[in-house]
């Protein structure tokens, strides 16, 4: 009886995976099919389909929502104004570059035309090369591995690891904000290691002293006293955190405690440090950090965007959201200068952009006049904040 | 059908695990020959024989050595770390089935090495402890992984733990496994073909150790191990036999996952890959080979097919693996169970086609 039951059981399995794997085929089949007859039918069938792949659950979470909020906010406001038309359909992967393929599959299937994304490092490496052998194009807003745009369909938001890295060693040279520079980083992290190692590099061509090089790993982060204690043993009259807020909020609250005086700076991964709820904000005076971004700006465009997020999302956009925002723009931008049309398909679609994007001039949230080499590298100027009195202030 | 029924008991059902594979390849086969098949049950084709191949290997240590390992993720990491080594050396000149067997080969000795030197002191430990020692091994080796910068050039191996710049590497030097970031731009190798084989040849290892007398001698060891002591079994080294079979196993099956996608990083194995194997094990029923074939196939689909539920995927995953925890184990529910399929099996449709068999044999 044991054997009957297991057999049917195993023929059932096998059916439904043949079904599944039926059923979700063809109607692919079809809306491929279909897409290019019915384009005046539906709404849905004149819109440009966009992707989005990033961490809606996990630890990157935060990442990953701010990204799909912004990206939401922009196609909704693309949309209102008529002209092209945008849908957005937004896949979590939970920063898994495993889980990141099955949701480009995914994405794949529901006939997408563009992708933004991914939204985290790791999974993007995977992604991207997928992304090349289909000839499908890839705008990711904040992934900023160098690797990540080798690929000439894929392009980049957000600046790269090493141009962090570089322009935080420039910055601090050129203003000379300090000599002696204590680095406290985690080496178990893509985004962060490739911006220590590039800075590196750079403070020693530009006669910085590096006195302290501390690590940490992902499985050893709430206990900062070491490293801090070496910092400040090494007489840094600046520490370098090229880290996340998270962290860089305690080794801030380690340094108070130590009684060490020198000033923190940080890049992009540091925005976020005033939204941390029950956080001693007063702590974070006198940080610097060098961010595309920030939600008090005074500029017309970002207040504006501030407002609607809050509205709509109940929170303080990141600069994740602000460079999702931009990228669906940016999207709309070389589509216009491309002349993409809804029912191109994917790879046309990513032949027009490729030389689009090298063509077009952007004035959005993270820089005005952002300009795209071939590479996929984006030209904008970075921009330095101070913490003062609870805000961002411009440098 | 005489055959069939004349057949050891084993035999047969050992018989319809591998029919299951292959029933799964044809039909898989043929819908993608015929266009039916999604982008996205393509894509998981591979990850599902992966998968499979790690919960039979790791039932192996759970159901019939009766230790439970929480770092398989280890093991499968050092097999895929080296065989994609290997193939971003030497691998991709070869043609592509050579160089993916030979690095699976590769990886799987590897994992297997590893399985031999944690084997020893581990294996002295019994229970708790042993899984604590293997969820530290698999977390040790994924940070050490996270460290590591290996590069290649015409000298050889380059080799450091601070960083790519300190390798110090020639003109034509490649960085191969670079830190945090790991190994990036692989070419992919990895086939639905030979992942399935792979599947095949994990079947007829495990299931053939499980039949032969090194395989009582391990299950004699989970029963009772003075007893087994006392017949002069030796615990040590079948112990070792099926850790080491494990490790090599999920060595193989980490090489098959890492030649899938063109970008390998360690931050993937940690515990909570172990745990996601160790579950498709005992959803499948510890020491059922079978179960853990369909279980990780099923189990690995589910999130994806529950997509359009956006929010709730997650949530109904987890309430999915409750219900299939309580119907697969639950003493009431299985007696329960029992019950339902002897009253449908004395009326039911099935009984009668018997019955109407039994007639017809008897008037022939």
């Amino acid at each position: 009886m044991k054997k009957a039951m297991s057999l049917v059981l195993a023929a059932a399995m096998a059916f439904s995976f043949a079904a599944c794997g039926g059923a979700s085929g063809t109607s692919g089949a079809t809306s491929t099919a279909s897409g290019a007859a019915s384009t005046t039918g539906t709404a849905s069938g004149a819109a440009i389909k966009i992707g989005g792949i990033g961490p809606l659950t996990g630890g990157a979470a935060i990442y990953g929502n701010a990204v799909k909020n912004g990206a939401e906010l922009a196609v909704e406001e693309i949309n209102a104004q008529g002209g092209l038309q945008f849908v957005l359909n937004f896949q979590d992967d939970e920063n898994d570059p495993e889980k990141s393929l099955n949701a480009y599959n995914n994405l794949k299937d529901w006939g997408m035309q563009a992708l933004l994304g991914t939204v985290t490092t790791q999974p993007c490496l995977t992604v991207a090369p997928e992304t090349a052998a289909d000839n499908m194009f890839l705008l990711t807003p904040s992934a900023s591995a160098v690797d990540v745009i080798k690929e000439d369909n894929a392009f980049q938001v957000c600046f790269t690891d090493p141009n962090q890295g570089v322009a935080s060693a420039d910055y601090i040279a050129d203003n000379g904000l300090a000599t002696k520079i204590a680095v406290i980083y985690d080496s178990s992290d893509a985004y962060s290691s490739g911006i220590h190692d590039k800075f590196k590099e750079e403070a020693a061509k530009k006669g910085l002293e590096i006195v302290a090089d501390e690590a940490f790993t992902a499985d050893n982060k709430t206990d900062f006293s070491v490293q801090v204690q070496k910092a400040k043993s090494s007489g840094a009259e600046l520490v370098f955190l090229p880290i996340y807020y998270s962290e860089a909020n305690l080794i801030i609250q380690e340094m108070n405690k130590q009684g060490c005086t020198a000033t923190v700076f940080g890049c992009d991964g540091l925005d976020g440090l005033l939204t941390i709820e029950g956080a001693d904000t007063s702590l974070f005076e006198g940080v610097m950090l060098l961010t595309p971004f920030a939600a008090d700006a005074q500029d017309e465009k970002t207040q504006n965007f501030v407002s609607k997020y809050q509205e709509k999302f109940g929170e303080t956009p990141n600069q994740f959201a602000a460079d999702a925002y931009d990228g669906v723009y940016t999207i709309l931008a070389a589509c216009e200068q491309g002349g993409v049309t809804a029912d191109m398909d994917a790879s046309a679609i990513c032949d027009a952009l490729k030389t689009a994007m090298t063509q077009i001039t952007v004035d959005g949230l993270t820089g005005e006049g952002m300009k795209w080499e071939a590479t996929g590298e984006v030209n904008k100027a970075p921009r330095a904040v101070k913490i003062q009195n609870g805000a961002y202030t411009a440098m | 059908m005489n055959i069939l029924k004349t057949m050891k008991k084993s035999t047969r059902s050992n018989l319809i695990t591998y029919g299951i594979v292959v029933l799964f390849y044809l039909v898989m086969q043929l819908l993608s020959s015929g266009g039916l098949l999604s982008n996205s049950m393509q894509g998981m084709l591979v990850p599902i024989c992966t998968y499979v191949v790690l919960a039979v290997s790791l039932n192996l240590t759970v159901g019939i050595l009766g230790e439970l390992s929480l770092g398989h993720a280890g093991f499968m990491s050092v097999g895929a770390f080296s065989g994609a080594v290997f193939w971003m050396i030497a691998g991709q000149s070869l043609p592509s089935v050579l160089g993916l067997a030979v690095s699976m080969l590769i990886g799987g000795v590897m994992a297997g090495v590893f399985g031999f030197l944690i084997g020893i002191p581990v294996l002295r430990l019994r229970g708790d402890y042993l899984a604590i020692v293997t969820l530290a091994f698999g977390e040790i080796i994924k940070n050490i992984l996270n460290a590591i910068y290996l590069g290649w050039d015409s000298n050889g191996f380059h080799f450091s733990m601070k960083d790519a710049t300190s390798l110090n590497m020639g003109e034509d030097g490649e960085v191969i496994i670079n830190g945090a970031i790991g190994i990036s731009g692989m070419t992919k190798a990895s086939s639905f073909t030979a992942g399935i084989i792979l599947v095949l040849i994990t079947l007829f290892v495990v299931l053939n150790l499980i039949n032969s007398r090194a395989g009582r001698a391990i299950m004699s060891i989970r029963d009772n191990r003075i007893a087994a002591e006392a017949t002069g079994i030796n615990v040590t080294k079948y112990k070792l036999m099926a850790f080491i079979t494990s490790a090599f196993l999920a060595g193989m099956a980490g090489v098959l996952y890492a030649l899938n996608m063109s970008a390998l990083a360690a931050k993937k194995f940690d515990y909570n890959t172990s745990i996601l194997v160790l579950v498709f094990v005992v959803l499948g029923g510890i020491g059922n080979i079978r179960g853990s074939v369909i279980a990780a196939a099923v189990l690995y689909v589910l999130p994806e097919m529950l997509r359009g539920l956006n929010d709730y995927r997650m949530l109904i995953y987890a309430v999915i693996l409750i219900v299939m925890m309580i119907f697969n184990q639950s003493a009431q529910v299985v007696a329960w169970r029992h019950q339902v399929w002897e009253k449908l099996s004395a009326t039911g449709p099935l009984q009668k086609l018997a019955r109407v068999k039994k007639q017809t044999k008897g008037e022939a």
